[in-house]
């Protein structure tokens, strides 16, 4: 079996396969509060702590929606272009589950805050969006405690939203492609944080292959894909699966519209519930909650929060900065990063460098215990303090490999790139007749080199740069080095 | 000084307030009461004695440091078993809540305690609100002191009774489809079912949620309005409030000259007892005598009420009683071990036959391939309903008619035939499907002279008139004044 161009999967038997993807996410909203009621989420507390009686579905308990979580919401809508409805409503979900407390979830049924909108690939296909609603969060069901099941309800109620897109992917790289562009939105328009591992983003899978010119055929779900690798994992399984099940030839083993769940450490995936199993969740209009309206100075101003997207700007420093695709990709992956960048380059810092910089050192610090910090805005060295530092290397004060050592000492002490520079002693030593000292006295005993160089091979002069950088123990301008050494040999030659 | 039992809410408060009585008396007097009484009547499920004197000394020690009183200073209150007051059992008179006391206060209960109330217990019910007898109670029949061989109606049976036995002078129930009108009329008191929205519903035990509104029985329309001022008004952790003022006290006074008052034929059907038939009629053209107009109006979509309130009400009954799953809270049976089947075994252990019969209706019109058919219809009827009254209020101020078909019929009469329960709201269902205010006041007695039954007059408004259907209530009641209290025993003349 071989991938082609455009998704195209040609099978054992020569049918080229076109594959039909479509992704359903869930994305927790960072609010302080939950959907329907004060209380405060965060991951990670003792379990059922973060409740009350709304989200544990006390009797006579009602829900009040979280403005907050509106606005998010339609924060959201606007930043993948989207259609967001004037009205809409909250219906009931209903199911029995013991992670479900009222035995119901608060979801959008038929009349959803959102609809249209999405996201364009980098090959320019646009990936379209459905609809998006908002619901609430069930809360965590644990069975791995011996005999009992043990309950959390921290998360019942936590804002999600879920995003369903059309089937418009054809391969993994699409729908992984389409997954990372949504989730540097929502965490760059800070309505999430998208951490796949805290559960804050969950991802569905609908997959279907028909061979190229063919009505398309049944598609399967894969549920609960919590990671970015799964997600492409279980499509690629899928695709094989399905593929291989139709060219058989036998219907009965063709792929049946069913759900299915990927289990991680085998790397398949597995039948959770057929079509005839699937729950009747009879939704209707929760009396509790009165319609949803979204007027227009609700949207103007959560337009006016939104930053440029990441694409944008993507463009923008490639164009206007002069980076490299690679560079801007770097820069823009995450918005906290983008605006340090930006910062450094709005007081002074070349683009070029600062981008190298930060890629190649100060996201690097971000792993060293030493530096204990989790992310560019808890550091201790600043956009200004890089910019210093950038100065200071570009005007040959302090060699590049010096001002590795000075950021070194200033993630670590929060010092001045200056102060650190004069502390250590790395300032170059630019001072040409203490250069022309140190070169004459590397040149001598190294004749056969000097005449190297004079025979036109100037690559032999690094072996000249060698000695005269240990002589003034590295404080020597390179460039300065190679100059004198050069005017030294021809004067002398 | 009158005697406790003869007194209203607001003569009581009053007394207290002139230091005639304190508060822990009075408290001392419900009590009394309660324990004279509660045995033959069964209107209480249970009595907090000690919570509710220390309630009370609470109070008239706040008084006598100088605080002023609230508008229910020291007024002993009933609630309804589905009402939520921190520590206190709200069973919901079902087995699948026995034991259950709820974290929180209700805001209306609050508002109760705030305005210097002394709540005393909770009240028996049909089990969550589903009857209208008291018989679907998991813990016994509530009688009806006029005859204790009748029904008291339902579902607030409890409070209705409390009130009518001169436990309480006043008493929340809840009205989903006449639960507190129809009681009232049957026990001889005031019943007055809100519009949709004007009291939080926040701390209610869910029933029929697009329906359910607290309501208050009290001995006198004065003491409904006092009521009324303290329960109503928007609550923030009730979004299904109205944007209103809480209802105005002064709503009270009234003049029933040049009222135009709508009266439909469709409520005086011709299987309507005979006698409540004549007790309503002489009771509008009591109305009529103090210069009201009498006008004929037509609410042609009546007979459609019924099922409709059936589909609707337990369609969101289905929804609201999943919780109950023995998770959290409530008795929990193992069934077979798994999640599933612990989920059917306490739910078949805990709900009474009634509550799974709706749960069951409910679950299958909002089935798949049945959802349109049955609750898709069901709402558009409901909308149908609410014009033909807006049609009729176009031509009325309120309309008037029996609260119930019958006077309280006997205990065990219907029991068996849930469809001529459902009959018995026929009069009471289309203002509740409407959200309409509606008031069930005294207006006369039906049968023999040594047992006789009070009846109910209904009065309905357009939405948020609760004011003005609460002064129609009162002038009547000054026009008219067919309260009175029961026979001290009615030994049944059954
Ligand atoms: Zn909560």
């Amino acid at each position: 079996m071989s991938t082609a161009a455009a998704g195209v999967v040609s099978g054992q038997t020569g049918t080229r396969w076109i594959p039909v993807i479509g992704l359903e996410v869930h994305c927790q909203l960072d609010t302080r509060t939950k959907l329907f009621c004060g209380c405060e989420y965060s991951f990670g507390a003792e379990p059922n702590t973060i409740t009350c009686p709304v989200c544990t579905a006390q009797p006579g308990a009602l829900p009040v929606l979280n403005s907050a979580a509106l606005e998010y919401a339609v924060r959201a809508a606007l930043a993948l272009n989207a259609d967001v409805a004037p009205v809409s409503k909250f219906d009931r979900k209903n199911y029995f589950y013991c992670d479900l407390p009222k035995g119901y979830q608060i979801s959008q049924f038929d009349l959803p805050y959102c609809t249209g909108g999405g996201i364009q690939l980098a090959s320019g296909k646009f990936i379209r969006l459905t609809r998006i609603h908002m619901e609430e969060d069930a809360g965590k069901a644990i069975h791995d405690r011996g005999d009992a099941t043990l309950v959390d309800l921290n998360r019942a109620g936590v804002p999600l939203i879920e995003s369903v897109t059309e089937a418009d992917m054809c391969s993994a790289d699409e729908a992984h492609e389409y997954l990372t562009a949504l989730k540097e939105i929502f965490q760059y328009i800070g309505v999430s944080d998208c951490d796949m591992e805290k559960g804050s983003l969950r991802c569905d899978v609908n997959v279907s292959v028909h061979p190229e010119g063919e009505p398309w055929r049944t598609k399967v779900e894969v549920k609960n894909l919590n990671s970015f690798r799964n997600v492409r994992a279980s499509i690629q399984y899928e695709i094989a699966r399905q593929i291989e099940a139709y060219e058989t030839g036998d219907p009965a083993q063709y792929p049946e519209q069913e759900t299915r769940l990927f289990d991680v450490a085998a790397g398949v995936t597995r039948t959770m519930r057929s079509k005839e199993d699937a729950h009747d969740y009879r939704y209707f209009p929760d009396p509790d909650l009165p319609l949803v309206t979204v007027d227009a100075v609700l949207i103007e101003r959560q337009r006016g929060l939104l930053p440029e997207l990441p694409v944008a700007r993507r463009a923008r420093y490639e164009s206007e900065l002069g980076l490299s695709a690679y560079d801007a990709g770097v820069m823009t992956a995450a918005r906290d990063v983008a605006d340090f960048f930006e910062t450094v380059v709005r007081v002074g810092g070349d683009p070029k460098a600062a981008a190298n910089w930060i890629a190649n050192d100060v996201l690097r610090a971000l792993s060293d215990p030493d530096v204990a910090a989790s992310s560019i805005l808890e550091l201790l060295v600043k956009p200004n303090d890089l910019a210093e530092l950038i100065a200071l290397v570009g005007d040959g004060t302090v060699s590049k490999n010096a001002g590795r050592e000075v950021l070194d000492e200033m993630l670590r002490s929060g010092a001045r790139a200056k102060d650190v520079v004069q502390a250590m002693g790395l300032e170059q030593v630019q001072d040409t007749s203490q250069i022309d000292e140190w070169c004459r006295a590397a040149l001598a005993g190294r004749e056969a080199t000097v005449a190297d160089v004079r025979a036109g091979n100037l690559k032999a002069i690094g072996a000249l740069m060698g000695p005269v950088m240990q002589a003034s123990k590295g404080s020597a301008d390179p460039q300065l080095v190679r100059a004198a050494l050069l005017r030294i040999i021809g004067e002398e030659g | 000084m009158s005697a406790y039992e003869e007194l209203d809410a607001t003569a009581l408060a009053e007394s207290i307030v002139r230091g005639e009585r304190t508060a822990e008396e009075t408290t001392a007097d419900a009590l009394r009461v309660i324990d004279e009484r509660n045995d033959e009547l069964f209107a209480f499920v249970s009595v907090d004695r000690e919570g509710a004197l220390a309630r009370a000394r609470a109070l008239d020690e706040r008084r006598a440091a100088g605080e002023a009183p609230g508008p229910l200073h020291g007024v002993p209150v009933a609630l309804k078993a589905n009402m939520c007051l921190a520590g206190a059992e709200v069973s919901c008179a079902s087995k699948i809540l026995a034991g259950y006391r709820p974290p929180y206060t209700a805001t209306f209960v609050q508002r109760l305690i705030d305005a210097g109330a002394v709540p005393v217990g909770m009240t028996n019910m049909d089990e969550f609100a589903m009857g209208s007898s008291s018989e679907n109670s998991a813990f016994g029949v509530t009688r009806n002191p006029w005859d204790v061989t009748r029904t008291p109606g339902g579902s607030s049976s409890g409070s209705a009774v409390a009130v009518a036995s001169g436990m309480v002078p006043i008493a929340l129930g809840s009205d989903t489809g006449g639960s507190v009108r129809q009681p009232a009329a049957m026990c001889g008191i005031v019943g007055y079912k809100p519009t949709y929205g004007r009291v939080s519903r926040y701390g209610l035990v869910a029933f029929g949620s697009s329906l359910d509104q607290v309501s208050p029985f009290a001995r006198s329309t004065r003491d409904a309005c006092r009521v009324m001022e303290v329960i109503s008004g928007p609550d923030e952790l009730d979004s299904t409030c109205v944007d209103a003022p809480p209802v105005a006290a002064g709503a009270g006074t009234g003049a029933l000259a040049g009222l135009r008052v709508g009266v439909p034929p469709e409520y005086f059907p011709d299987d309507l007892d005979a006698d409540v038939r004549a007790c309503v009629e002489a009771a509008i053209e009591a109305m009529r005598a103090k210069g009201a107009e009498i006008v004929p109006v037509s609410l042609p979509h009546t007979d459609v009420a019924i099922p409709t309130y059936y589909v609707v009400a337990t369609a969101e009954a289905s929804s609201n009683l999943a919780r109950y799953d023995g998770v959290r809270y409530g008795p929990r049976a193992e069934g077979d071990g798994t999640l599933q089947g612990m989920f059917a075994a306490t739910r078949d252990a805990g709900f009474g036959d009634e509550v799974k019969r709706r749960i069951l209706l409910g679950t299958y019109v909002l089935s798949s391939g049945y959802h349109e058919a049955w609750y898709g219809r069901a709402l558009r009827v409901r909308r149908l309903l609410a014009d033909e009254f807006d049609v009729a209020f176009q031509e009325v101020d309120v309309v008037a008619c029996p609260t119930a078909p019958t006077a309280a019929f006997s205990l065990g009469e219907k029991s068996a035939d849930p469809v001529a329960m459902y009959l018995s709201d026929t009069m009471t269902v289309p203002a509740s499907l409407a959200g309409l205010p509606a008031c069930s006041v005294p207006c006369g007695f039906v049968g023999a002279r040594d047992a006789q039954l009070p009846v109910g007059l209904q009065v309905i408004g357009r939405p948020l008139a609760d004011e003005l259907v609460l002064a129609v209530a009162r002038a009547f009641e000054a026009a008219t004044d067919h309260r009175r209290r029961p026979p001290r025993s009615a030994g049944g003349a059954a």
